[in-house]
């Protein structure tokens, strides 16, 4: 292995954080992001998910056959995701129903599979957990940066406390359907300036 | 059956699967490029949506819900889905071999386009009755097949504009999209 540990995990911060650089996963981004609490949960559900799926993919890799992979993957990612929901419907409920459906749909995030697929398939353990710490955290960062931003402008407030006062009328377009499209089209722009120089 | 008409608008336009609900967004900036392949993937989707609509209902109704295993849904319902696409895909090579060059690669990604679970699960959450299911699992393909052809079509056109660097390709793409969901946001609070 030429790539220590530690880049495997920081490759997933930068050079190919999701959902910006790889551009997967991309429905929960837009959907649960209407604040940072939800997105901040989002993405540590998916983080837990990425690193137990990675882990048992990596470990098992020699047993699963090439051909049936993807079903083999698929019912890995579906445990966990099970795990997951089941835990959060136990300790944080609340959370639990603003996300609703889209715990579940975790099963059919391409990030988590394309992981699997991508890396851990091919990979020994030890790589393979940091590889879905780092994009797990870096899917995390995303999501806070983008509810960040939607909650701001469209609400005016952060975490429910008001920043601008009362006289702040609030953007509600940002927190609404249209809003999420332009705002992360925009924050890949910004992403692009930024990284291409 | 004035319901039943309500409820399709609503999937359609009101609560569009894509533009509203946010769901199977990975082969809408993904297939969109050209209108051939948006029209592959919107076929796809309804044949394998109504499919997956009608089997999860039913696994959820005649299996999970008696024994008490609800909790296993989210494994069941992809198990189901997996191998409904294997099944279908299958079928088509035999016997209609020119539908099947005609859907070609998008039937295996189907599985997991997040459109084709989340409407599954959208309608065990609304508990929609049997006849509501395919009429609801129906609309919302046919919604998605809606706005996947109309974003192609603007895409198309943008191939051949002048955009600045930072904001090519998937970046346009994004904000393309946010304006088309205006446009399907007039129709909130119209059911």
């Amino acid at each position: 292995m030429a790539k220590s540990i530690t880049q495997e995990f920081v490759k997933g911060l930068w050079a190919e954080i999701p959902p910006f650089r790889l551009v997967l996963g991309l429905c929960p981004v837009l959907a649960v992001t209407k604040t940072v609490e939800n997105g901040i949960g989002m993405g540590l559900a998916t983080t837990f998910v990425l690193i137990c799926s990675n882990i048992l993919v990596s470990m098992l890799r020699s047993i699963i056959p090439t051909k049936i992979r993807i079903a083999c993957f698929i019912i890995i990612i579906a445990t966990f995701v099970t795990v997951v929901e089941l835990l959060m419907q136990a300790f944080t409920y609340p959370l639990f129903l603003k996300l609703g459906i889209f715990i579940p749909l975790i099963v059919v995030n391409c990030i988590v599979l394309g992981r699997a697929e991508a890396f851990a398939f091919k990979n020994p353990v030890i790589p393979s957990t940091a590889d879905g710490l780092g994009i797990g955290v870096g899917f995390t960062l995303s999501l806070a940066a983008i509810g960040l931003v939607r909650e701001i402008i469209g609400t005016g407030a952060l975490f429910g406390v008001s920043l601008f006062g009362a006289d702040y009328q609030p953007f509600a377009f940002m927190v609404e359907a249209p809003g999420a499209f332009i705002c992360l089209g925009l924050m890949l722009c910004i992403m692009n300036l930024v990284g291409n120089k | 059956m004035s319901d039943y008409i309500v409820l399709a608008i609503s999937c359609i336009f009101v609560n569009n699967i894509l533009l509203a609900q946010f769901l199977g967004n990975c082969p809408f900036l993904g297939t969109s490029k050209k209108m051939e392949t948006a029209t592959g993937m919107a076929m796809a989707v309804v044949f394998v949506l109504v499919l997956a609509g009608i089997i999860t209902w039913l696994t959820n109704a005649f299996i999970l819900k008696p024994f008490n295993l609800e909790y296993l849904r989210t494994i069941s319902f992809i198990l189901v889905i997996a191998s409904l696409v294997q099944f279908v895909e299958m079928f088509l090579k035999k016997s209609m071999p020119a539908l099947y060059a005609g859907l070609g690669i998008f039937l295996p990604l189907i599985t997991t386009n997040c459109a084709v679970m989340g409407a599954c699960l959208i309608n065990i959450k609304e508990d929609y009755t049997f006849i509501e299911t395919i009429i609801s699992s129906f609309s919302y393909a046919v919604g998605f097949g809606l706005a996947l052809i109309l974003f192609a079509g603007v895409r198309e056109r943008i191939l051949l504009a002048k955009v600045p660097k930072p904001l090519q390709d998937t970046s346009i793409g994004l904000i393309t999209a946010g304006i088309i969901a205006m446009a399907f946001f007039a129709f909130k609070g119209m059911v």
